[in-house]
């Protein structure tokens, strides 16, 4: 590596400021704290808070993983895996278990992360009351009065108009019984596994300039309605053609060969991993399972 | 006389009042807009209408106190720009004035200033306790959201978790103030004027509250919706027993509603009585010309 950059890219002071935040959303799990969201030489949208905050976090020591909706091998976790790697000269990988730090755009991984790993998602908008009051004067208000009306509200508009929520993701969680706060575009599926989870969660939003945290064991549970209890997405019956996995969050799509729908997973490498243990197994004679 | 047996009247007309206290209790509310000087702070002081001679600042409500008593419908009439529509915003916590003191009966016996307490406490207040109903219905619901989910806002904010009980008591109101169901799932954007001041209606009836704010509501409405708009307020007094502060500058719908009034001029209270005292022998030169003006 040519040392042409600060170790990381951001110069040590923006670093500082980014983890100042970071220790403040820490300290108060779900509030959105506001920073100073630098230039990256990617455009703002495409993971440029993940990315600060990535920056921010990472040592020479680290094992960087980046996914894209749940795959590793996408363009913009290619990118910014290389981006990070260019300035950092860090291992990267893929598997799961081996990564010290995740940085991720839409999925949380099939495989329950540790204590020792960081999962850093990347945020387009970081506000949960932002469709019913557009003004940030007054939602930053809304918060500080813990007053959350609209992101029920929101709910409500669903269930009146389609008998359901609609929200395929994102969908609106209460941390630590205090702040409401958007989870990032992770589908209703993934939820569950924000609540007393081993990791920190960071999350970044580098065009709305705020970052905010999930400490390991916070209690977060997603909004809903006594008659309307929250649900996951359902596969019930679906498995997936590539590792036969089943209850895992999986995407429909169409197998080229056949031209029928089938169903895959969407976490690329628990398939691979998946797949690669059934071929095993089935080497020895068990039940490909 | 003697030999009429009272209990089979035609129409059994009950007047129990029970509770002297007052549900709502005012007193000495003023809304500044400038700094103010040594003289306008004052309210014995002339004013150049409500504008401060000495330093220009705008006295939109200046020194004003009343009460509400449980059931009754207290009217505020006068004429544009005379505080009315400030007066009720500060009632209901939309604005901040700039003095005075505000006891609600429902929320604590009426043992503290309610302009005094924190923005989540008058939240609450405003949530269970009072219903506005706005003259402009932009700024009283969420044009974006159905007409069902306005109504539920209001549940929601109060601490309803439930859902059918929502749709069932937003249905109830729909139907009370005759929105038909079929557009109960349409966004008040879609709705008519009339129609949008009914939701209003329903909105602010959705947690039963003992107080209701009105600002203008038939204004701009047709006169067979405005029919129809009184006699739904006539009823709920008489039904729930609502007490009520309704804003008007239009003397038949005071004349019609309210048991007291408050004539109000460039932001001060110039003459308050009985309503029936006030259109027959009103005392100061502004409401003589106001209900002259009526004939």
């Amino acid at each position: 590596m040519r040392n042409t950059y600060n170790f990381a890219f951001l110069d040590e002071g923006s670093k500082r400021e980014i983890r100042r935040a970071i220790l403040k959303g820490v300290a108060i799990p779900g509030y959105q704290v506001p920073f100073a969201s630098r230039e990256m030489p990617i455009a703002r949208g495409w993971g440029t808070g993940g990315l600060q905050v990535t920056l921010a976090c990472i040592g020479p020591a680290d094992v960087l993983k980046v996914i894209d909706q749940g795959a590793d091998d996408s363009v913009n976790a290619v990118s910014i895996r290389g981006l990070v790697r260019q300035t950092t000269g860090v291992a990267t990988t893929s598997d799961t278990r081996r990564a010290t730090l995740i940085q991720s755009r839409h999925r949380i991984p099939e495989t329950p992360l540790t204590r020792n790993q960081l999962m850093v998602l990347q945020v387009p908008t970081p506000e949960p009351l932002r469709t019913y009051e557009p003004r940030e004067t007054v939602t930053c208000r809304l918060h500080a009065e813990a007053e959350y009306t609209g992101a029920y509200l929101e709910l409500f508009e669903q269930i009146v108009r389609y008998g359901t929520t609609t929200t395929d993701a994102d969908h609106p969680v209460m941390v630590g019984g205090r702040y409401v706060m958007a989870p990032s575009p992770i589908p209703r599926f993934d939820n569950p596994r924000l609540e007393d989870a081993d990791n920190l969660f960071l999350f970044g939003a580098g065009r709305e300039k705020k970052i905010y945290a999930v400490p390991p064991h916070t209690h977060v549970v997603s909004l809903a309605f006594d008659d309307f209890p929250f649900v996951r997405e359902d596969f019930s019956g679906k498995r997936c053609h590539v590792c036969g996995a089943t209850s895992v969050y999986m995407t429909e799509t169409v197998d080229p060969a056949t031209g029928e729908r089938v169903w895959q997973c969407s976490d690329t490498d628990f398939c691979a991993r998946h797949a690669a243990a059934a071929r095993v197994a089935a080497e020895k004679g068990g039940d490909p399972q | 006389m003697s030999d009429v047996n009272v209990s089979e009247l035609p129409v059994p007309v009950r007047h129990t009042y029970v509770e002297e206290a007052p549900v709502l209790s005012v007193s000495h509310l003023s809304r500044r807009f400038g700094a103010g000087c040594p003289y306008c702070d004052d309210s014995s002081n002339l004013l150049e209408r409500n504008i401060c001679p000495r330093c220009g600042a705008v006295h939109a409500v200046r020194d004003v106190s009343f009460e509400v008593h449980p059931g009754e419908i207290l009217g505020i009439v006068g004429e544009s720009g005379s505080g009315k529509s400030t007066l009720m915003q500060c009632l209901y916590f939309d604005q901040t004035p700039t003095a005075g003191d505000l006891r609600v009966a429902a929320f604590d016996g009426g043992a503290t200033n309610c302009f005094g307490l924190s923005r989540q406490q008058q939240r609450h207040i405003r949530d269970t306790i009072f219903g506005m109903v706005y003259q402009n219905p932009y700024l009283g619901l969420r044009m974006s959201f159905s007409a069902l989910s306005n109504i539920a806002e209001k549940q929601i904010a109060a601490g309803s978790r439930n859902v059918g009980e929502m749709v069932a008591r937003g249905e109830e109101l729909l139907g009370r103030v005759r929105i038909p169901a079929r557009r109960e799932q349409d966004p008040p954007s879609e709705f008519s004027g009339g129609m949008q001041q009914r939701v209003q209606i329903a909105k602010a009836l959705s947690n039963r509250p003992p107080v209701l704010f009105l600002d203008e509501v038939t204004t701009g409405l047709d006169l067979s919706v405005q029919a129809r708009v009184l006699d739904l307020i006539l009823q709920l007094r008489r039904d729930l027993g609502v007490s009520m502060v309704v804003v008007s500058h239009d003397l038949g719908v005071i004349r019609l509603l309210s048991d007291r009034t408050i004539v109000m001029l460039d932001g001060q209270v110039i003459e308050h009585g009985l309503t029936d005292q006030i259109m027959q022998d009103p005392q100061h030169v502004y409401t003589q010309e106001l209900v002259y003006s009526l004939l």
